[in-house]
């Protein structure tokens, strides 16, 4: 349907080869990064890759080939907003958090815990929080200090929930800055579904780390419903275990702003990560999905589907969707979409997708990134059946978000969010010709 | 709906361009046909004579501007109807090239366009019987229900979904843009006869729009008109395309390039 930019782009077999600046191997990515469960497996060795691959020309890939990390704040400058990470975020809605003080504020907490899940919290010395990915911003690296401890979810090995572990935060609409810090720790051979359910009014930078262990199957389940008025960041990472599978699904609707980091990070061979996301950004939201997905052990799969959609001026989305296969990480197998329906004049949706292959011995790689309007024969077609104009583009964009949607594993949830959708989509102006003014950047490493 | 008898659908000295500016192209010059329920008008023309032109014209599709002359229906403004309003009026077309609506599930949308065009959701039970039934009757597999319109259907599976449309949503008159083509013989012989059924079940007009005679053997035409050009230049009885299967356009074009230089 989106059809201004569309460029399927799928690639297998020897990487081109191209020099590779060298790395440093950041301390807490990979290497140091196990789930306590799992041993951590020897995926720091990845040193100067052979190459880069490269297919797109020589446009710079905007993103760095490593990613600096580290737990204290003042390893970072103090962002300008010029920086990679931070160009398409506006400073004015983000500054109250990079520059928010430690608080008691909290978020309000509703839980439902299945039978055998465990919610704890631990201290800011306590060894897990040692042993998590790093942050990968000053933004992240805040949250970390000053959450001062985090609220711990555990799942015992081998469990099988009969329900969701579900958390409803709640922002309470406190001037103060909310500072937070989840982890959840799903034992070997598990199976458990975690939702976040977000809602309320805050000023919220909320940390989340899942550690998948071996053989598990967990499903993260992300929504933000916020209220207006709301700034929400975060970094999200997931650490999968051997052969584990870990899916996660963020549904972003609400909030003035909401920036979100996902990382993913094997510990071993044969793991899988699906990452999945829904936005629908309207009048002045913003909306930032950045991944990272590190191929740092052999024989690993990730499949990323993001699509959003936009209406209203300065609707504001960003999806940046990097890659990495190193060297190790033979038998790979990638592949990353997003796309964004852009449905009123005065919206705008950046993409980018950033693939880096450093190994010719890989299954498949490949990214597609597309951004479009309304497209208008398809609105013919339906309204030369009788059906008008408004509901031909709710049929869509309801089509558009619901195969998404409908693979989360809580039906209930599922079923509540499209009706936010519709909701969200009674909004809709007439159907005037409308401009767009899209920018998609496509860089390919 | 449309049982109705006595509808009749009339364009007169139709003119229409595409393009925009310098870009600005006369494709229609002046079309006229009246096509009354129950008839079947058959247009027959080369290629880039006009004849989709015609037909998403009459449909409303907004590349094309009408530039002159009017379409009625029972004597109604067609023109000044949005592209929903015509087909809740009773307009139907078959597209040559059918849409692909990624997300909307062929029975959501059969259902949805069928609430439309009658005024109230169709009772679920006779619905579906009657979707199944039509679909049967088409050769389509029940799982077409369940797959997103049009998306990696094959061409002749288009056809099908098009004209099980037409069944369902018994418009007053059907526009058939080039139904025909790309058929193999079995399914020509399965579409022509859901156009029949539709034919014999209502009053329905139908305007064939062709470049072949072959369909005519199955659905069997009251009028043909050759279009070159972006005018009807001759018009007849069925005879008339049995002279164009053993002639062609030939003469019709030559004649037309002949009158060009006139006015040149
Ligand atoms: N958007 C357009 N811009 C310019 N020319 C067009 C456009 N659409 C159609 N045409 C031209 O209009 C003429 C008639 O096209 P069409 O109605 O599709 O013919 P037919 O259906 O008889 O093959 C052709 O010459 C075609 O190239
Ligand atoms: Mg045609």
């Amino acid at each position: 349907m989106p059809e201004n930019t569309d460029t399927p782009d799928t690639i297998a077999g020897p990487a081109e080869s191209a020099a590779l600046a060298s790395e440093l191997f950041a301390p807490g990515v990979g290497a140091q990064a196990g789930p306590p469960t799992t041993p951590a497996s020897d995926t720091g060795t990845a040193g100067a890759g052979p190459g880069s691959h490269s297919h797109g020309g020589p446009t710079p890939t905007g993103s760095p080939a490593e990613r600096f990390s580290s737990a204290d704040p003042d390893d970072f400058a103090v962002v300008t907003g010029r920086e990679e990470q931070w160009r398409f975020t506006p400073m004015k809605r983000v500054r109250p958090l990079l520059e928010g003080a430690g608080s008691d504020a909290r978020l309000e907490l509703t839980t439902d815990l299945p039978d055998g899940v465990e919610l704890t919290t631990v201290g800011a010395d306590d060894p897990l929080l040692a042993g998590l990915p790093e942050p990968v911003d000053r933004l992240a690296a805040l949250t970390r200090v000053n959450a001062g401890g985090a609220t711990v979810v555990r799942i015992p090995a081998e469990a099988q929930l009969d329900r969701p572990v579900t958390l409803s935060l709640r922002g309470t609409g406190s001037a103060d800055v909310v500072w937070g810090q989840t982890v959840v720790e799903v034992g070997r051979h598990a199976a458990a579904t975690i939702v976040l359910d977000h809602s309320g009014e805050a000023k919220y930078s909320g940390g989340v780390v899942v550690l998948v262990g071996d053989g598990a199957h967990v499903e993260l389940v992300s929504v933000q419903e916020w209220a207006p008025g709301t700034a929400h960041g975060g970094q999200y990472d997931a650490v999968v275990g051997r052969d584990a599978t870990f899916r996660q699904a963020v549904v972003t609707l609400g909030g003035d702003l909401v920036r979100l980091v996902s990382n993913v990070h094997y510990t071993g061979p044969g793991g899988t990560a699906e990452l999945s996301g829904v936005y629908f950004a309207d009048e002045t939201q913003h909306q930032e999905h950045r991944l990272w997905v590190d191929h740092s052990t052999p024989n690993c799969t990730s499949n990323v589907v993001y699509k959003g959609a936009l209406q209203g001026e300065q609707a504001h989305t960003v999806w940046v969707g990097d890659v990495r296969i190193r060297p190790a990480a033979t038998g790979t197998e990638t592949y990353e979409l997003n796309r964004n329906l852009v449905l009123t004049d005065g919206a705008r949706a950046d993409s980018v997708p950033n693939l880096e292959i450093e190994t010719g011995e890989i299954v498949s790689a490949g990214h597609a990134s597309a951004t479009g309007r309304f497209d208008d024969e398809q609105l013919f077609y339906l309204c030369s059946r009788g059906i008008d104009a408004e509901t031909a583009r709710r049929l869509v964009v309801r089509g558009f978000f619901a195969d998404v949607v409908q693979k989360i594993a809580v039906p209930e949830l599922a079923d509540r969010l499209m009706g936010t959708i519709e909701q969200r989509l009674g909004a809709l102006p007439g159907l005037e010709e409308q401009d767009v003014e899209v920018e998609s950047e496509l860089q390919p490493a | 709906m449309s049982e109705t008898t006595g509808s009749v659908l009339e364009i007169r000295d139709l003119h229409v361009t595409v393009g925009e500016g310098d870009e600005t192209k006369e494709i229609l010059r002046g079309v006229d046909l009246t096509i009354r329920s129950g008839e079947t008008h058959a247009i027959m023309g080369p290629n880039g004579s006009g004849k989709s032109t015609l037909a998403y014209s009459i449909a409303g599709h907004p590349k094309y501007t009408i530039t002159g002359g009017t379409v009625t229906l029972d004597g109604e403004d067609v023109l000044a109807m949005t592209v929903d309003e015509r087909a809740r009026a009773g307009l139907f077309l078959a597209m040559q090239y059918p849409v692909e609506v990624p997300g909307v599930s062929v029975s959501n949308f059969l259902r949805t366009a069928a609430t439309a065009v009658t005024g109230t959701a169709p009772k679920l039970r006779t619905w579906v019987k009657d979707v199944r039934t039509e679909m049967e009757a088409l050769e389509m597999d029940a799982a077409f229900a369940e797959r997103n319109v049009n998306e990696g259907f094959s061409g002749g599976e288009k056809k099908r979904h098009e004209i099980l449309q037409m069944g369902l949503l018994k418009p007053k008159m059907a526009i058939l843009d080039e139904t025909d083509s790309g058929l193999d013989v079995d399914a020509l012989r399965v579409v022509s006869e859901g156009v029949n059924r539709a034919k014999a079940n209502s009053s329905v007009g139908v305007l064939l729009i062709t470049h072949y005679t072959r369909i005519l053997r199955y659905i069997e035409p009251d009028f043909v008109h050759v279009f070159v050009a972006g005018r009807v230049v001759e018009e007849g009885g069925k005879e008339l395309a049995d002279k164009l299967e053993a002639e062609g356009y030939a003469s019709y074009l030559k004649a037309d390039a002949d009158a060009a230089a006139a006015i040149a």
